[in-house]
């Protein structure tokens, strides 16, 4: 069997959830990169933890896009046999480790979002999902409890902390606005109580960010020019580079079981 | 850290190291008593402990790097989960023994100052590479269960907290190997190519596995002291056979060829490996195995670049401390 990429019938549903896993996959992926070279063990363990955690609704997730699909596509096939242009996942969670300063960075903006996401989806009418959130919106909670911790230690700590936690906030803040975006499949899905308007949550989520930011002494850019594209599998340089890296055995050694 | 709670001062002073204190110290011992941390015990049973609870700590951070190598490239997601949910267990071992070797007075930095100085060693496995997928399965299976053996008798080992580490520790390294060695298994009964990649890890690290139990108990330094003080129960070449013996068969059940055609089965049913060359293992622990300067390297580097981090939380939480105490004093 060649290694060649899978084709996915994205229906509205199957594309939803792919969206979810892929933000979930390459995000417990950047995680886990960290593991055995974090600034101190107990970050070790609690990155790595957290990248269990996304791996795991990762999982959930293509499982159920699968599923939705009908066809003979599973969690691994997702993960493993779509190209670049095939991942669905935010910008934002795709961008490097960075500075310690970076990673945590970019998790607060995800976990402020993911926490509120996964709560308003506990109420969706397909009961696969809302079992997922309820599950990812418990890890979700202590995912931001975590970096909104380490915002505030960086942010008011050294002059270097602060000064590098800055630059973070600054750099990754323009991939935050795809998460409240839309397209009509998806408005489809939430006229039918299927999944949520995520527009709705753009409100709290910039209280929880600015409470945070607040403490922690940084300031939340004034700017809202936004970068998109990630949804519709238009993604940054960087992303090719980490699938090329997970992907490797599978492309290398095509249909054998692991 | 927390050290400052122990009764160490009492221990330094050596004049208090008197043979009355000596004796009842090694009664206690041999009636199968457990050392803790705030009783008397001679200064050399503390250093020994002390170096061989770091290096075991050190050994499970370093560790962490071979097998973390491959966590971006597991080859499912289900192997990824769990190989990255290994090497963490891995870390929590660490800290874990840190946190026992800090009971007899030693703090974790000064431990971690020392191994990255290069003065303190860690095991020596781990300074072969990770090449192939199938070294994820090896290392579960063999560098695991090596450690098993090694480790089994330690959770009787005269001083409480390294044994009630170990407890936890092993049961953890047990599931590894079973895990490891279920890795092996699904090559096993993959495709050749799958298979292949199975023996040649098996050939590579084999070897530097059966070195894992240290030097022949002919040459060996620390077993006296260690044995009379109940540290070390078996010796090292007691438990490189009790691990050959256990590992031939498995490897016979996965259809593998252990890399040593001299090895045969004597009339009492052990496995009789051959010689070992201990040149290459005195190599490596001199520094001149294939990764151990990229090992100390890689942590080195992120305990540097990690400086900033630990700067910046210790300078916070002195800052909310004074805060709290100013709010306290309004």
């Amino acid at each position: 069997m060649p290694a060649a990429n899978i084709e996915v019938s994205e229906t509205p549903l199957v594309l939803y959830a792919l969206r979810r896993a892929d933000d979930a996959l390459i995000l417990g992926h950047r995680l886990s990169e960290w593991c055995g070279h974090a600034p101190m063990m107990e970050e070790d363990m609690a990155l790595s933890n957290i990248a269990l955690d996304l791996i795991g609704q990762a999982r959930e997730l293509y499982t159920y896009a699968a599923k939705a699909e009908g066809k003979d596509n599973d969690e691994d096939k997702l993960a493993y046999l779509r190209d670049v242009r095939q991942y669905r996942n935010l910008l934002l969670v795709e961008q490097p480790n960075g500075d310690f300063a970076q990673t945590l960075v970019r998790q607060f903006f995800y976990s402020a979002f993911a926490d509120l996401y996964w709560r308003a989806m506990m109420t969706s009418r397909d009961a696969t999902l809302a079992a997922i959130a309820a599950k990812s919106e418990k890890e979700s909670a202590y995912h931001l409890r975590h970096a909104s911790e380490w915002i505030i230690r960086l942010g008011d700590g050294t002059d270097e902390s602060h000064r590098r936690a800055q630059a973070a906030v600054d750099h990754l803040w323009a991939f935050t606005g795809e998460m409240f975006a839309v397209d009509d499949g998806e408005r489809a899905l939430i006229h039918a109580g299927i999944a949520i308007d995520p527009g709705t949550l753009r409100g709290r989520w910039l209280t929880t960010l600015s409470d945070v930011v607040g403490e922690a002494t940084l300031t939340l850019p004034q700017n809202d020019w936004m970068q998109q594209g990630g949804r519709a599998g238009r993604h940054s340089e960087h992303l090719g580079h980490l699938l090329s890296e997970l992907q490797s055995m599978q492309r290398t050694f095509p249909g054998q079981t692991w | 850290m927390y050290t400052q709670a122990l009764n160490t001062a009492e221990a330094d002073d050596r004049s208090l190291e008197d043979a009355g204190r000596a004796a009842q110290f090694q009664a206690r011992i041999d009636a199968e008593e457990r050392i803790e941390p705030n009783d008397w015990m001679p200064a050399a049973y503390r250093k020994t402990l002390t170096r061989q609870i770091s290096q075991h700590a050190h050994s499970e951070i370093v560790g962490m790097l071979p097998e973390g190598n491959w966590i971006t490239r597991a080859p499912s997601l289900r192997r990824k989960a769990a190989l990255l949910a290994k090497v963490q267990d891995e870390c929590g071992h660490g800290l874990y023994l840190y946190a026992a070797a800090e009971t007899l007075g030693t703090s974790r930095e000064e431990l971690v100052d020392a191994m990255l100085a290069g003065k303190a060693k860690y095991s020596s496995i781990f300074n072969y590479p990770t090449l192939t997928w199938a070294d994820i399965g090896t290392i579960g299976w063999l560098v695991d269960g090596a450690a098993i053996m090694n480790q089994i008798p330690l959770c009787r080992c005269s001083y409480g907290p390294y044994a009630r580490a170990m407890i936890r520790v092993c049961k953890e390294e047990s599931f590894h190997q079973r895990q490891g060695y279920e890795i092996m298994l699904t090559l096993c009964r993959g495709s050749d190519e799958q298979k292949a990649m199975a023996q040649d890890a098996l050939d590579r690290w084999w070897w530097p596995v059966l070195m894992m139990f240290g030097p022949p108990d002919a040459t060996s330094q620390h077993s006296d002291t260690s044995t009379k003080w109940k540290i070390k129960r078996f010796s090292n070449d007691e438990l490189r056979q009790k691990f050959v013996d256990a590992t031939v068969p498995q490897a016979q059940y996965l259809g593998l060829t252990i890399p040593d055609p001299g090895m045969i089965q004597d009339a009492e049913g052990h496995w009789r490996y051959s010689e070992i060359d201990w040149t290459e293992f005195k190599q490596v622990l001199a520094g001149n195995g294939p990764c151990n300067r990229d090992r100390m390297a890689a942590r080195r580097k992120s305990h540097d670049e990690g400086a900033w981090v630990r700067e910046a939380a210790a300078v916070y939480a002195a800052k909310r401390q004074a805060r709290q105490t100013a709010q306290a004093a309004e």
